[in-house]
């Protein structure tokens, strides 16, 4: 490990972004060698916020250690619980419930829609638009009263358990959804003339940290960081869980690796889920909300390995199970994780103003990448 | 009539009666800098509350509304809080630099109001050289900054100041030259005549496209040497935590902020009076009764509405746009902004000979 402060012997400087500053977005530590403004090499530091969840999770059963992951991507809790409960699912072979998996779904999207928004308001932020931010919370505000009068919580919700979901959807939830849908359309114009079309914004983001397709594969990115560099790796794509392989949508795949394609990615993302949501919310089936599952679950002896696309990438559950009410051994293979670790090879060369931009478009969740 | 200049007859005439006049001198360059003193408390805190409200408006928020009717009181609070917050000096600081720099950036920014004219024959000393004076006072505020960064022996500090260093030194030039531009319509650099030579019509009417032109560029340059967004990357708050006055807290602090503020409404205040005629009303060509109603607004709402204006335009761009990169800020100056502004003067000296305006 290299010394976090003064200078190198050749007389660069070394910063330390974090584990307080305002552009890493929680407590994640960065040691920054610059030359001049130039920035020639990044250092993560890890560590400050592990709370060893996966340790935490072999002391749970399989019903309780759901609720832990909600706390690892807060920003897609949903999506955290429902890879987890898919891989319980996958070692009890319990069929879900058709109304349950639209559901799931259903919520999958909304919350890939809060967290991209959350994103891209952080986005603006960082290189120096306040005001979108503001507009970012006021859709994300929409979405979060719509979960919260479905699963009783705003963020983390705990709303999968093994076999379906806690509890059936509010009366209005359909159509809240479907309002909040027809308004959020004309938000995302909104959002492309404010923003996007912007040409400061353009420069700043334009050709900035560039992440090849070989770099992107060789470091494990996954999700909008990886498709931006033109590599196909939609889980819901190429390994369809519960309803999404009965759903027209495209997977958003931008080849130009930069900056300005990650944010692209994730603007057509949005769009994709509220395609995703449109054809699913008026043809939610009647029927039960959740399988029938024993109250104390024991998975049979073996591995279990269960991959979702959450919004920051692809989240691998992975579960040893002894044949007893806890699980021997878990694994969270994290997105962020994956995704940070090529920050070095898109920032180095570029300006100090450069890092925040291409770290903006990570979309980090520090709890995620520590776990 | 209560205008201001009738109050400083007034004054002035009751001293001369009563002290003889080189007491009144005294007397009366005691009460400007108090004045001075008390226009900036008062802009301070108007400044920061139109800020934190035209945001709020522009980010679907109400803004500050508990402290005071409607907020008012606010940013009074702000400051009684920074007032009582400890001035911390870091350890590592060179601390006759540290200490001194907030002060050298509020001297500059009092200097500056020596020539301005707030309202018809309301001025403190009309220099003969007034908009000359105005520039290079306003770009002392560089050594302060640059001290501020250098003292506080932070890395992002020093980063911050570097770049306003090299943003300020670069900007100068194209808010120089369109100032410059427009000398050549006024032909004085004083500042009462470049106001009187705009009595039948506002240089940005009257100066055609070379005056409008002028004048966005003046806007862009003032806008970056107020080290305001999108040009803010001296304190570029994602990058740089708070750039060149990170480590600067309480009292300290708040002289940065509110030097920020009064800047802010110099600039505005120069180009209102370079390009809107300053505490000139709007008179339209031979309309006598029109020109006459304007005539009776009094001249220091023209010049404070006029500023505010401009100010509002100026916080409008900071709400609205992203922030520059420190490279792309530099290009912006170097390749766009001062070639056009050079051929721009060159367009006006072109009109000044001809006399195409009127």
């Amino acid at each position: 490990m290299h010394e976090v402060v003064g200078t190198t012997p050749k007389g660069d400087f070394i910063i330390n972004v974090g584990p307080q500053h305002p552009a890493t977005h929680g407590v994640l530590h960065l040691v920054i060698t610059l030359e001049g403004e130039t920035i020639k090499k990044i250092e993560p530091h890890l560590g400050y916020i592990h709370r060893s969840i996966e340790k935490m999770c072999e002391s749970l059963t399989y019903r309780q250690f759901i609720y832990v992951t909600s706390r690892m991507d807060y920003l897609s809790a949903h999506i955290n619980n429902h890879a987890c409960a898919l891989c319980v699912e996958k070692g009890l072979q319990v069929d879900v419930p058709l109304r349950a998996q639209y559901i799931r779904v259903l919520l999958d999207e909304l919350t890939r829609i809060a967290s991209h928004e959350l994103w891209w308001g952080a986005m603006a932020m960082d290189v120096g638009a306040f005001t979108p931010f503001f507009y970012a919370f006021r859709e994300r505000e929409t979405i979060n009263e719509i979960m919260e009068e479905t699963c009783g919580a705003r963020l983390t919700m705990n709303y999968m358990v093994p076999g379906g979901v806690m509890a059936d959807i509010h009366p209005a939830f359909q159509q809240k959804v479907k309002k909040f849908i027809q308004q959020y359309k004309k938000k995302i114009d909104e959002y492309n003339e404010l923003v996007t079309g912007n040409i400061i914004f353009q420069n700043r983001m334009k050709g900035v940290g560039y992440l090849s397709p070989e770099n992107a594969i060789s470091y494990g990115c996954s999700g909008p960081v990886a498709r931006a560099s033109g590599v196909a790796c939609d889980v819901r794509k190429r390994y369809p869980y519960d309803v999404y392989n009965q759903v027209q949508f495209d997977e958003v795949i931008e080849t130009g690796g930069d900056s300005f394609a990650r944010y692209l990615v994730r603007i057509g993302e949005m769009q994709q889920s509220v395609r995703i949501i449109e054809q699913l919310i008026d043809a939610i089936p009647q029927g039960d909300f959740q399988a029938k599952t024993k109250a104390v679950i024991k998975l049979p002896k073996g591995e279990f390995y269960q991959r979702v696309e959450t919004a920051r990438g692809e989240l691998g559950v992975y579960i040893v199970s002894e044949g007893g009410t806890t699980p021997y051994r878990i694994k969270f293979r994290s997105p962020g994780f994956c995704n940070l670790s090529a920050l070095n090879e898109m920032a180095k060369g570029g300006k100090i103003g450069d890092l925040v931009a291409t770290m903006g478009t990570l979309d980090l969740v520090i709890p995620d990448i520590d776990r | 009539m209560f205008s201001l200049e009738s109050i400083k007859n007034t004054v002035q005439n009751w001293l001369q009666l009563h002290v003889g006049a080189s007491m009144a001198l005294v007397i009366e360059s005691i009460l400007l800098g108090i004045l001075v003193i008390i226009l900036f408390a008062v802009l301070g805190l108007v400044l920061v509350f139109m800020e934190r409200k035209v945001s709020a408006v522009m980010q679907i928020r109400i803004g500050p509304n508990r402290v005071g009717p409607r907020g008012w009181l606010q940013t009074s609070a702000d400051t009684l809080k920074l007032m009582l917050k400890e001035g911390l000096t870091p350890d590592g600081a060179d601390k006759f630099l540290f200490n001194l720099a907030p002060f050298i950036i509020m001297i500059a920014a009092m200097l500056i109001m020596i020539p301005i004219a707030f309202a018809k024959n309301f001025q403190i000393w009309d220099i003969n050289i007034g908009v000359l004076y105005i520039s290079s006072v306003a770009s002392v505020s560089v050594i302060a900054i640059l001290m501020a960064g250098w003292s506080s022996n932070n890395k992002f500090s020093l980063l911050g100041a570097m770049r306003s260093g090299a943003q300020i030194i670069s900007y100068e030039l194209s808010a120089g030259i369109s100032v410059i531009t427009m000398v050549i319509l006024t032909q004085s650099l004083s500042v009462n005549e470049i106001i009187a030579s705009q009595e039948n019509g506002w240089w940005i009417f009257k100066g055609h496209i070379p005056a409008i032109i002028a004048f966005i560029i003046f806007m862009i340059a003032v806008t970056a040497e107020t080290n305001r967004a999108p040009f803010d990357l001296a304190e570029a708050e994602s990058e740089l935590t708070a750039g060149f006055h990170t480590e600067y807290s309480g009292m300290k602090f708040a002289l940065f902020f509110l030097a920020e503020y009064i800047n802010i409404f110099i600039v505005c205040a120069v180009a209102s009076i370079l390009f809107f005629g300053g505490w000139m009303p709007f008179h339209i060509g031979n309309w006598q009764t029109f020109n006459h109603i304007m005539d009776y607004i009094p001249s220091s709402i023209w010049f404070f509405g006029k500023t505010f204006l401009l100010i509002g335009l100026i916080m409008w761009f900071r709400w609205t746009f992203p922030r520059l990169r420190i490279d792309q800020l530099l290009n912006l100056e170097w390749k766009y902004l001062l070639p056009i502004s050079l051929a721009n003067m060159l367009l006006m000296t072109v009109i000044a000979i001809l006399k195409w305006y009127l």
